[in-house]
């Protein structure tokens, strides 16, 4: 099944328009106020039965795009196909960036939201434990985003590296 | 100094010696480490203590509690999440208690150095190291050579003089 056959189930069933982005791997973009239906979508219907997330990463387009995306890898071990989900997500200047968990449908999605948000900074709405899970639960800021700063001091250690 | 043993017996098998060369002896010939490893680092560690290098030869096998052990052999990159519980195990250990940090995350953050916002550049900013193992990772022999390193310091070392009696008699 290739993703433009995804992609006209789910306009058939939701009619809700998705973007197919063709690359070495093709995604599928979705719309964020419809990705949750889309989701539980796929990961019912009868012939895609997408089982298994396999990933969720992130991305930051940094302050001047004003633009975050999230990546979910999603795998049907049934039919041994893959499809990449893709979300645009605004970025704010102060606070974090906003998407509904997919808690809910994946048990796996808990723990990879949960990195996700160390590192850039997404808040999952609807998380059950939106807690650090990589980093200490007192660090200040999300290294992943692209204008992070180190703070100077942990713990009253030096963080940088310093030659006099 | 010779090891103890490397001295002629005479006299009908009496030794004569110091307390603390007796002492040293004793303690640099059963420098108990830490069984902790943190990351790759710890993999040349456990080589080390295994069949092939057999540290148990010189009196060194790990131990499973900071109480009961002399040295902690800081085995890889110490993140800043681990340095909290790296100090507070350093802190359980029972004195005279020594460090060797083991390998290039650990001497100075390594590879680390410029971009690991996660990293401690070197475990000595949180617990004092006595000796430094270069390498990435470093090889069995290196650590080896670490471990004899640490126990020619202890044979320099007394713990019978009162310095610190004698300083409070100064007043």
């Amino acid at each position: 099944m290739t993703t433009i056959e995804i992609q006209n189930i789910i306009q058939q069933e939701l009619s809700v328009e998705t973007v197919v982005e063709e690359g070495i791997q093709s995604a599928l973009l979705v719309p964020k106020d419809h990705l949750l239906s889309v989701a539980r979508l796929l990961h019912e219907h009868e012939q895609l039965y997408f089982d298994m997330l396999s990933c969720v990463t992130g991305i930051d387009n940094g302050p001047d795009k004003e633009s975050m995306e999230v990546l979910y890898e999603l795998y049907s071990i049934p039919y041994g196909i893959s499809l990449r989900l893709k979300v645009m997500l605004d970025r704010p200047q102060e606070g974090l960036a906003e998407v509904p968990s997919l808690t809910g449908i994946w048990k796996a999605a808990n723990w990879l939201e949960r990195e996700t948000y160390d590192l850039l900074g997404i808040n999952f709405e609807g998380h059950p434990d939106m807690r650090r899970i990589l980093l200490p639960a007192d660090w200040e800021g999300y290294p992943l985003r692209k204008d992070y700063e180190v703070q100077e001091y942990y713990h009253g250690v030096k963080v940088k590296y310093e030659t006099e | 100094m010779g090891g103890l043993l490397d001295q002629k017996f005479s006299h009908g098998g009496m030794v004569v010696t110091t307390v603390d060369d007796l002492i040293n002896w004793a303690r640099l010939s059963s420098l108990w480490p830490m069984g902790f490893g943190l990351a790759c680092c710890a993999i040349e560690m456990m080589g080390s203590m295994a069949t092939g290098y057999d540290l148990d030869r010189i009196g060194v096998f790990p131990r499973a509690s900071p109480r009961q052990s002399d040295v902690i052999i800081i085995s890889g990159t110490v993140t800043f999440k681990m340095a909290d519980r790296v100090r507070r195990l350093y802190e359980q250990m029972s004195e005279p208690r020594y460090v060797i940090s083991m390998g290039s995350c650990s001497n100075c953050g390594g590879p680390y150095w410029e971009h690991g916002y996660h990293v401690v550049k070197g475990v000595d900013r949180i617990i004092p190291v006595d000796v430094y193992v270069p390498g990435c990772p470093p090889r069995p022999e290196a650590l080896i050579g670490g471990i004899i390193k640490l126990q020619e310091k202890i044979k320099g070392e007394t713990l019978m003089a009162p310095k610190a009696v004698e300083a409070l008699l100064d007043v």
